[in-house]
C-alpha cells in the first residue's frame, strides 16, 4: 500500500512540477491573476467606497455574497459539531478524554489571563472597527475574540467560563450574527437596490453614497465577528469536553 | 549559471507549494491513523494557502491598502498607480478560506471523537475488522 501511495504522490508531484515551468514568475506585476480583475478593484475601491483598505472593501462590497455564504458555512460547522457531540444527559461509560490531574488553581496563571483577556478582546475589537483603515476586519477580530474566552477557559476551567457564557447564548449569538449580515442585505433589497448593495443606505442614513458603503462594511463585518467568536468558541468547547461542557481540558 | 539562478528564484514558490502539497497527499493516502489523516489534510490546505498567496505578490508593490486614503473618497489623493499595491483578491479569497478551514477541521476532529467512542479506536484497519465482525 506504501509504496503504491509514494508512486502515485511522486506521479502527481512530477505532473505539477511540469505545469509549474508554465506558471507566470513569482510576484510578475504582468501575470494573469493580477492584469484582470484586481486593477479595477484597486483603481476604483476608494471612489467607490471611501475604503482604503482592499481586502475589506473586495471581502465585504465587491464579494459580500460569496462571504455571506462563508459566514453560513462556519455557522454549519458550528451546528454540526454540536449535533455530533452534544450530549445533555449523561450516559456512564462515558469516554473520558485522557486529562492532567487537575491540580489547584494556579496563581500566577490566572492572574496573568485575568490581566490579558480584556486587553485582547479590546484589540480585537480594535480590529474589527478598525478594518476598513489598516489590516483587519471581521473574521480575524472574531478570531482573537474567540480566543480570548479559549484562552480563559484553558487557564481556569470550562464551567467558569460557560456560567458567564451560557451555551444557549452562544447558539442565539451565531444566529445574529448571520442575521445581521443577510438583514443588512435585505434591507438593501427594500430600498429598492440589489442584495447587498449598501448604496441604498445612503438615503435612510443621510450620508453620501460612498460612506453608506463603508458603513455597510461595517455592519456585515460586525455580524461576522459575531459568529466567528461564538463558534470559534463553541467548537473547543465541545471537542475539549467531548460533548458534555464539563469541565473541559 | 546566472539564467539558472533566475528560473529558480521566479518559480520557487510554486516548488515549496507543491512539496507541501505531496506531503500532506501522501499522508493523506498512506497513513493509516484517522488524526494523522486530518493533519495530513491540514498540510494539504496550508499549501494551498501558500499557492495563492505568492500568486498575489507583485514586484516593488506594498499591502493593498491605498496609502493616505484615510480622508475618504475623491480627496486630494493622485491618479492610483496599480503597480504599487499587490493583489487583495488571493488575499481575501485566503482569508475566508482559512478561517472555514478552522471550522472543518473542527467537524473533522468531532467526527474523529465519535467513531473513537464507537470503536474504541482510530486506527482505520482496525474499524474496518470492527465493522466486519
Amino acid at each position: 500500500m506504501k509504496p503504491l501511495a509514494l508512486l502515485f504522490t511522486l506521479s502527481v508531484g512530477v505532473l505539477l512540477l511540469a505545469a509549474s515551468l508554465d506558471l507566470p514568475d513569482w510576484s510578475d506585476p504582468a501575470s494573469p491573476a493580477s492584469s484582470h480583475v484586481s486593477p479595477y478593484y484597486i483603481q476604483e475601491s476608494l471612489n467607490q467606497t471611501s475604503v482604503p483598505n482592499l481586502v475589506s472593501s473586495v471581502l465585504a462590497d465587491y464579494r459580500s455574497y460569496d462571504t455571506m455564504f462563508e459566514t453560513v458555512v462556519i455557522f454549519c460547522a458550528g451546528i454540526t459539531v454540536l449535533t455530533i457531540l452534544r450530549r445533555t444527559f449523561r450516559s456512564k461509560d462515558k469516554y473520558i478524554l485522557p486529562r492532567p490531574e487537575r491540580e489547584d488553581a494556579d496563581i500566577i496563571l490566572q492572574s496573568a489571563v485575568r490581566l490579558l483577556v480584556p486587553v485582547m478582546q479590546v484589540f480585537a475589537l480594535y480590529v474589527i472597527a478598525h478594518g476598513h483603515h489598516s489590516p483587519g476586519g471581521g473574521f480575524q477580530g472574531g478570531v482573537i475574540l474567540g480566543a480570548s474566552f479559549i484562552l480563559l477557559s484553558i487557564a481556569y476551567d470550562l464551567k467558569t467560563v460557560l456560567k458567564r457564557f451560557k451555551e444557549n447564548s452562544i447558539l442565539f449569538l451565531s444566529a445574529v450574527g448571520v442575521l445581521i449580515y443577510a438583514g443588512i442585505g435585505i434591507i438593501c433589497l427594500f430600498l429598492g437596490r440589489n442584495f447587498l448593495a449598501y448604496g441604498a443606505w445612503a438615503k435612510l442614513l443621510g450620508i453620501t453614497e460612498q460612506e453608506a458603503h463603508s458603513h455597510g462594511m461595517l455592519g456585515v463585518e460586525i455580524g461576522v465577528a459575531i459568529t466567528v467568536m461564538v463558534i470559534m468558541f463553541s467548537l473547543y468547547a465541545d471537542l475539549s469536553s467531548s460533548g458534555d461542557l464539563d469541565e473541559g481540558l | 549559471m546566472d539564467d539558472l539562478l533566475l528560473f529558480i528564484i521566479s518559480k520557487y514558490n510554486y516548488w515549496v507549494a507543491i512539496i507541501l502539497l505531496l506531503i500532506g497527499l501522501y499522508g493523506m493516502i498512506s497513513k493509516n491513523n484517522l488524526l494523522k489523516k486530518v493533519i495530513s489534510m491540514a498540510i494539504f490546505q496550508s499549501a494551498i494557502f501558500l499557492f495563492y498567496i505568492s500568486i498575489g505578490t507583485k514586484q516593488h508593490a506594498t499591502i493593498p491598502i491605498i496609502e493616505h486614503g484615510h480622508n475618504g473618497y475623491g480627496a486630494d489623493h493622485a491618479v492610483i498607480d496599480v503597480a504599487n499595491y499587490a493583489n487583495p483578491l488571493p488575499h481575501v479569497l485566503m482569508l475566508t478560506a482559512i478561517v472555514v478551514g478552522v471550522a472543518t477541521l473542527g467537524v473533522a476532529l468531532a467526527v474523529i471523537q465519535k467513531i473513537n467512542q464507537v470503536h474504541d479506536t482510530i486506527e482505520e484497519d482496525e474499524i474496518l475488522r470492527n465493522m466486519e465482525e
